[in-house]
């Protein structure tokens, strides 16, 4: 049997009282979990005094009222999340506006619980939090273990995997049903969607191997001396049958060979997925620039585009896993999210960087560097 | 009788197209949007019967904002949040409890994967037919 410590700050006596009661006797349990955890309720009648209590003893969760007498809920959350006290925060608020609630789930809180409550609302959230709480600080003991489980990841990446299923799937059935009547040709259109929803999961399962390879860190790791120039011929060469469509021109622009030991595999990993993109995000009539060169001991590549360019407020974010851009100019085009997240990680390893310039409607330029090493 | 008409926000357009399939297939008229911006612009001068949005679109909870907005402008109108997001994802909607519903301002939340002849169950109950 473990405990969970539960501050509940409320100006209301009833509901603080409440709150004991309700959770006295209350136990749960989890598969997953070999013990049962049960609960015990600290109570603030205010922010201040939560505040006091906290930098005392950190409480597992806290069950933090809004409309208080002096600092706002808000404001505690607040504090609490630049503090990176490790402590989850569920809002009770008779409030019920989801402005609040939204800001307040930006600013850190899990989770809400509508005031007046019943005992079984109170009880049923605070299980799921439970499990919660109890799933993120097993990860975390796994990751310090040294086990890399990746629960945010793969929890998106079964979301990723499930929307084009269910869209295939539900394009067959439409199909085999013979919903819209028995001519072939008015079918066309869902078999289309049905393959390229197919091909964007296969870029993601593509994407995945290219990921799995870099964080197990072994696999066939070959360094040897590569020239980069030569790798982005070919990426220009492969892309070429779809820029054509697009009616797009590619240039590489390098006065001279760039070499240096790397993985072969790796780098072109790397300059694939820049041109690829270049590529992908272009607008009709537009130009793809690729320019490798090599200065006082640091390997540059730029690739510049003419495309529909990347909102300042998503320059950091499309490097992490799963993150695109939506947009009305990218809603056709399917891509998994996770081709920067790789390319950013593949840079580090070899000691680089990665730098982006974009304007929205003019073109990005995407810039990595690489410290000489031969 | 005229036909209801029911709004599908979704930016998944595979989904949306099925969706909207299987809403005219139960007799219904339906417009759609793709995201939450352009289901408000409609909304300024169509109001349907019901809207069936999706959670996640623009960001991760324009479903709940778009049915905020919806129900500030057309308090009676019933909006259903459908969701491809359940246990893995930790965010969880099972509970359609009165005092969900009193925040986040939907009549219902849907999983995608619902079954077609309980989700026309459920049109039907929030249309009053
Ligand atoms: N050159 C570019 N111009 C405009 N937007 C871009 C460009 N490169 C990337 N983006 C934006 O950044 C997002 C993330 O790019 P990333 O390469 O990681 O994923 P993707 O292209 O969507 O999928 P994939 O994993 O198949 O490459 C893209 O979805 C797109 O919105
Ligand atoms: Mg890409």
């Amino acid at each position: 049997m473990s405990t969970f410590n539960i501050l509940v700050v409320d100006d209301e006596p009833g509901i603080r009282s409440g709150t004991k009661r309700i959770l006295q006797n209350f136990k749960v349990d989890y598969p997953f979990m070999d013990e049962q955890i049960d609960f015990e309720v600290d109570e603030a009648e205010s922010a201040e005094a939560a505040l006091e209590m906290i930098n005392h003893k950190v409480p597992d969760i806290i069950l933090l009222d809004n409309k208080l007498p002096g600092m706002q809920g808000v404001e505690l959350l607040e504090i609490i999340r630049k503090n990176n006290i490790d402590t989850l925060v569920v809002m009770i608020t008779s409030y019920a506006s989801l402005e609040l609630a939204v800001k307040a789930t930006r600013d850190g809180a899990f989770d809400f619980i509508p005031k007046p409550f019943t005992p079984q609302e109170l009880r049923s959230s605070l299980e799921n939090i439970t499990k919660q709480l109890f799933l993120k600080r097993m990860t975390q003991k796994l990751n310090t273990e040294g086990k890399q489980i990746r629960f945010q990841f793969l929890s998106v990446l079964s979301h990723e995997l499930k929307a084009p299923l269910n869209a295939i799937e539900g394009y067959i059935r439409i199909i085999r049903d013979k919903q819209l009547g028995d001519k072939v040709e008015t079918y066309q259109d869902m078999l289309d969607r049905s393959l390229e929803r197919i091909k964007g999961m296969r870029t993601l399962i593509m994407d995945l191997l290219d990921l799995t390879r870099i964080e197990s860190g072994k696999g066939v790791k070959e360094y040897k001396k590569v020239c980069l120039n030569e790798i982005a011929q070919t990426a220009i060469d492969t892309m070429r049958p779809y820029a054509i469509q697009k009616d797009l021109n590619l240039y590489l622009n390098s006065s001279e060979k760039c070499c240096l030991q790397a993985d072969l595999n790796e780098m072109q990993i790397i300059i694939n997925n820049l041109i690829s993109n270049a590529v992908k995000y272009n607008k009709e009539g537009g130009r793809v620039d690729c320019t490798i060169k090599s200065d006082k001991g640091i390997i540059t590549i730029i690739v510049a585009d003419t495309g529909i360019g990347i909102p300042a407020e998503d320059h950091e974010i499309i490097f992490q896993d799963f993150v695109r851009v939506k947009s009305p100019e990218t809603r056709n085009i399917s891509g998994s999210g996770l081709g920067l997240s790789i390319v950013r990680q593949l840079v580090g390893l070899y000691h680089g960087t990665i730098d982006l310039k974009s304007t929205p409607g003019e073109g990005s330029i995407f810039t990595v560097t690489f410290p000489k090493n031969l | 009788m005229t036909k209801k008409t029911i709004l599908i926000v979704d930016d998944d357009p595979d989904y949306l197209f099925q969706l909207k399939l299987k809403v005219q297939q139960f007799g219904f008229e339906v417009i759609t949007a793709d995201s939450q911006q352009e289901a408000e612009r409609m909304l300024d001068f169509v109001k349907p019967d019901l809207a069936i949005l999706d959670l996640m679109m623009e960001t991760e909870d324009s479903g709940f904002i778009l049915s905020f907005k919806i129900k500030r402008k057309y308090p009676d109108l019933p909006v259903i949040i459908a969701t491809g997001v359940t246990a893995e994802t930790g965010i969880n909607f099972s509970s359609n409890s009165e005092g969900d519903k009193n925040w986040i301002k939907a009549d219902l939340f849907l999983d995608k994967g619902i079954r077609t002849d309980q989700l026309h169950k459920e049109i039907n109950k929030l249309l009053k037919i």
